[in-house]
């Protein structure tokens, strides 16, 4: 629900709001996604999962599935030709456990049957005799080393400490808090598929997947099937989301290997439940912190312990750590720090990338410590934050220089502008209280609050990788071609691509070619990098193809190349008279070019957390209004204002598109989202027991984007996936404390902890 | 999976096939197929038949609702105004595509004490009319329901209508869940204030093994104030009244909420409910 208005299209050229090219399909129920996709003589694959967090595989038999008729293969651990381990960056997560599982829903063994039921049937006919043991499921017993390794490279995944400046800092004020986050899941819509097609001799494998990052997916999956990876071929199917949950490989092996095993094409696709235990989740997080503050409220230095409990296996874990610990100060000047930082191994669910990435765990405790702070020194919540708000050019505590631009006293201000929403109305309707539906209350039992939160998350990848994109442009007939590996899982690039191309072409025929491996890799779709990353090499390529049709024009018209540029859908000569479309002027020209994007390179940081590890930056400030009812501890988020910085808006229904879903998943968070662990067995793996917002749940969203161009993006646009999902919640639980006059300082905030 | 197009010939598949579930929306039959908890090998489906599916007033003060009428049909009128509590219920379940499929004899069959309906028949001591090919009989809903889950209609019969007097007096639900829709109970109560009789009727979900009728604190309102039309409740008389609902209750801890908030929920919602009745 917006209230932002949406200005209307001309030609499809970048800051007009293009349509999505699959817009209408997927709001008719036509878009096909990967799990639509079929085959001729296709069989079905299944997994086989540990029902034990933690246990001894003592033996595994599959003669009783075998026989059952109607099953082509059964697949377990020896099946693996290849690396029998996989993951993102270590490689310790079995294709399949052997000896041992780790975490409830750990894959065992697959098959391949004729038909969804006969699998379901053999599934139950594996016969695992396991030797239960004791789950490690506190990361602090892991960090005490009071449990013996659940894993052969042990329960500390990774430990990082930041030190800088003067550790004997100290001031007038000192606020602290323990703060708990609970485990969220992405929760997308489209459930994990695969369709696997094998080559005629056994030796290749052509695989359709829902992903984030095709080449990723296909060095893994190549090194576990033992193929070179020119005989694995990725392509990409429809994905309904992602958010974090498919930068790990979860059905694609298991999916090829049943192809190749069978001789023929395999689907598989998880049901809801499964894909709970399908894909890493949110890191659960445990973190201490303790700010030191002039009496004005000047932040002089904060000391923070990080505990992220990153399950059974590595994923992302050491990255999220890192991601976290770096982002202890928030958008606010500190000198000095100290931070302890750990990922742990225990035999949770692994956890991994979700939107925000770490960022949001240390958002949540940064800015319940400023409301502290604020207080303490007896400043507004606005205020703190602006006296401390960072500014380009300041250093933070990891000893990087600010060099993104960084309006973060800008974003406070412009949000702090937004028009509050009307007091409650003694007759409000009942839907739109707290309870909602459930018609608990009247006005009369509500109370409102009003919190902020502000937050700084890194775009990119961090700790000197490498993270390029890869695009190739080519016209044909006057049509221009836009190939890349760009995974397209909701958020856009395939309507931004085009819109690339026009404005720098001056065309507007735009094809965006199959999205599959066949070029070089465009890296994930994650980090709030496409835009920056995959636009750029768009870019390029069609910067590249332009100079050529520059060439060609100036040559046949004896001008200078040099002073023609595209103005519209014409060239033009920028001194003389000269005007031809581009059209016309491309007439029997048939031009390629491809172009990788790098961003600046990073560092590692060092021992004490010291180095340029980070590639850039974006800002974002929330202020959430909310009805509470204290007696019952409901909440309804009546508002949420928000001012983000965004370099610069290339389609702006795509950028509120992209803010108000960060909203509504930051706001599930704050108040309802959260998947159960109860002795490392989870609780509630189904959407009647995990709780999304509904429409009844979802705020007004009031959004500005502050356009301060950015000059180290290609198109001078930040990425804007993440920001919009971090501090919306500290702003939200901030509200209900100021409703409430309580302090609450676990997420989700759960009624009981608002009422009791 | 056997379509009838009429009761009779319901009531005959479920006499010649002894295994036979019947299946009316499939809101709740389907889920638990589909994760392999029940495994039917014949299935009667109501969904086909008319008598099912009316609305009737067979005397003035009962208004009668075939067990396949859809919850979404029970949120407007005719039955609205007449049943507001059932009405308000009726829009807590699920979503719209759930109550466009869903019942009154769904919500019986499965017997949940979750069952978003089930305290307005409670409170309003609705009865269930069952049928089967030889016999028919009428149960009182405080006897219908015997367990979690569990209730007094045998395989061979079917839960043909819901019968619900109409009360001059006033009537209202309130369901509380993590969020504001869509949501499964957590803690719920119905409550209805007899104008005619002075009697006010509290029924609680989700805090029990069934539906828990408050009868003790309905007798201490009674004994303790005398209400009429136009009583107004104090603030001290609705927080006792809240406070001896929740003992009232016997609520357990699981992943959707703990026993100690289900009961301070109830203290909440009956005090609120009494209220609002007399406001």
């Amino acid at each position: 629900m917006s209230t932002t208005k949406v200005e209307q299209r001309e030609r499809d050229i970048l800051g007009v709001s293009a349509i999505r090219p699959d817009g209408a399909a997927k709001v008719t129920g036509d878009f096909s996604f990967t799990s639509d996709m079929n085959a001729e003589n296709m069989l079905w694959g299944a997994t086989l999962r540990s029902p034990h967090p933690y246990a001894r595989i003592v033996s595994i038999d599959t003669s009783r599935a075998l026989a059952l008729p109607g099953v082509h293969c059964v697949i377990t651990a020896d099946d693996v030709p290849g690396k029998p381990t996989y993951g993102l960056i270590s490689s310790d997560q079995p294709v399949f456990a052997r000896d041992y599982v780790r975490y409830m829903g750990e894959p065992v063994a697959a098959l391949a049957a004729d038909h969804p039921e006969t699998c379901r049937r053999a599934l139950a006919l594996i016969d695992i005799e396991y030797e239960v043991l004791k789950p490690l499921t506190n990361a602090e017993d892991a960090i005490a080393g009071s449990f013996p390794p659940i894993h052969p490279d042990g329960n500390i995944i990774r430990h990082q400490r930041i030190v800088r400046g003067d550790q004997s800092a100290t001031g007038p004020i000192i606020v602290e808090g323990e703060y708990e986050i609970g485990m969220q899941d992405q929760a997308f819509l489209g459930l994990e598929a695969a369709l696997a097609i094998p080559d005629s001799h056994g030796k290749g494998v052509e695989l359709h997947v829902a992903t984030q990052w095709l080449h990723e997916d296909l060095g893994q999956i190549s090194a576990c099937l033992d193929l070179p990876p020119q005989n694995v071929r990725l392509i990409l199917g429809g994905v309904g989301g992602a958010f974090g949950a498919r930068e790990d490989i979860s059905l694609q092996v298991h999916c090829c290997l049943l192809a190749l095993k069978a001789g023929r094409p395999i689907k598989m696709q998880y049901g809801r439940e499964e894909s709970f235990f399908g894909h890493v989740h949110r890191h659960p997080a445990k973190i201490f912190m303790r700010h030191y503050a002039q009496s004005d409220g000047r932040i002089i230095k904060i000391e923070a312990r990080f505990v992220f409990d990153g399950g059974a296996y590595t994923s992302t874990s050491p990255a999220v750590l890192i991601n976290g610990i770096t982002h202890t100060q928030g958008p606010y000047k500190c000198d000095n720090a100290t931070v302890d930082g750990w990922a742990i191994r225990t035999n949770n669910p692994p956890c991994g990338a979700m939107r925000g990435f770490g960022v949001v765990q240390a958002c949540f405790a940064h800015e319940s410590q400023m409301d502290k702070i604020a207080t303490a020194a007896g400043l507004s919540a606005v205020d703190v934050r602006l006296i401390n708000a960072m500014e380009t050019g300041d250093t933070l505590i990891t000893g990087q220089a600010m060099e993104s631009i960084a309006p973060v006293a800008r974003c406070i201000i412009e949000t702090d502008h937004i028009p509050l929403p009307a007091p409650l109305a003694a007759n409000a309707h009942e839907l739109l209280l707290p309870g909602g539906s459930g018609l608990t209350a009247s006005a009369s039992h509500i109370v409102r609050g009003v919190g902020w939160g502000v937050s700084m998350k890194n775009l990119m990848y961090s700790e000197g990788f490498d993270d390029f994109a890869t695009a190739r442009c080519s016209i044909k007939e006057g049509v221009v071609y836009l190939k890349f590996a760009t995974s397209e899982v909701g958020q856009g690039f395939v309507t931004l691509a085009p819109q690339i191309a026009r404005s720098v072409l001056g065309l507007d025929d735009v094809v965006v070619e199959p999205i599959d491996t066949q070029i070089g890799s465009a890296g994930s779709t994650s980090a709030s990098r496409q835009t920056w990353m995959s636009g750029g090499a768009v870019d390029g390529a069609c910067r590249l193809v332009r100079e050529q049709i520059f060439q060609h024009v100036g040559k046949q018209n004896n001008i200078d190349p040099l002073r023609l540029v595209i103005e519209g859908t014409d060239i033009i000569d920028q001194i003389g008279t000269f005007r031809i479309a581009v059209r016309e002027a491309i007439d029997g020209l048939s031009i390629s070019e491809t172009f990788e994007h790098h961003h600046k390179p990073t560092e590692e940081l060092d021992e004490n957390g010291q180095g340029n590890c980070h590639t850039a930056f974006a800002f974002v400030a929330h202020r959430a209004v909310v009805d509470v009812d204290p007696e019952l501890g409901l909440v309804k988020v009546v508002q949420i204002a928000t001012a983000q910085d965004v370099g610069r808006v290339l389609n702006p229904l795509s950028a509120l598109g992209q803010i108000e879903g960060g909203i509504a998943q930051g706001l599930g968070l704050a108040v309802m989202e959260e998947i159960v662990i109860q002795d490392g067995k989870v609780r509630n793996p189904s959407f009647t027991d995990y709780l999304l917002p509904t429409t009844l749940d979802a705020p007004d969203v009031v959004a500005k984007m502050i356009e301060e161009y950015e000059p180290q993006a290609p198109l001078g646009a930040k990425g804007i996936g993440e920001p919009p999902c971090i501090s919306v919640t500290p702003a939200i639980v901030a509200a209900i404390r100021d409703a409430i006059a309580k302090d609450l300082h676990r997420i989700p905030v759960r009624p009981q902890d608002i009422c009791l | 999976m056997i379509v009838a197009k009429n009761l009779e010939a319901a009531l005959f598949a479920l006499r010649e096939h002894d295994d036979a579930r019947v299946i009316q929306g499939g809101t709740d039959l389907m889920v638990e197929i589909n994760f392999n908890h029940l495994k039917p090998t014949t299935m009667v489906s109501l969904r086909h038949i008319p008598e099912l599916r009316t609305i009737t007033r067979p005397d003035s003060n009962t208004i009668s609702i075939g067990s396949g009428v859809p919850y979404s049909q029970l949120e407007i009128e005719p039955v609205a105004s007449v049943l507001p509590a059932l009405a308000q219920a009726s829009r807590t379940v699920g979503s719209p595509q759930i109550r466009a499929a869903g019942s009154l004899g769904g919500n019986l069959g499965t017997c949940s004490p979750a069952g978003d309906t089930l305290p307005v028949m409670f409170a309003l001591d609705a009865n269930i009319h069952l049928q089967s090919a030889d016999s028919q009989r009428t149960v009182s809903i405080h006897q219908f329901m015997t367990g979690v889950k569990r209730n007094v209609k045998r395989q061979d019969e079917i839960i043909t209508a819901v019968d619900f007097p109409i009360i001059d007096g006033w009537q209202g639900y309130s369901k509380v869940g993590v969020r504001n829709a869509m949501v499964i109970s957590v803690a719920s109560a119905c409550l209805v204030a007899d104008h005619e009789s002075g009697d006010v009727r509290l029924a609680l979900g989700s805090v029990g093994p069934t539906i828990i009728r408050c009868r003790e604190t309905e007798q201490w309102l009674k004994d303790n104030t005398s209400l009429t039309r136009n009583s107004v409740i104090s603030p001290d008389i609705a927080r006792e009244f809240g406070a001896r609902a929740s003992r009232e209750c016997s609520p357990i801890d699981d992943h959707r909420s703990t026993a100690q908030y289900r009961r301070h929920a109830i203290s909440i919602l009956a005090a609120r409910l009494l209220q609002k009745a007399y406001a």
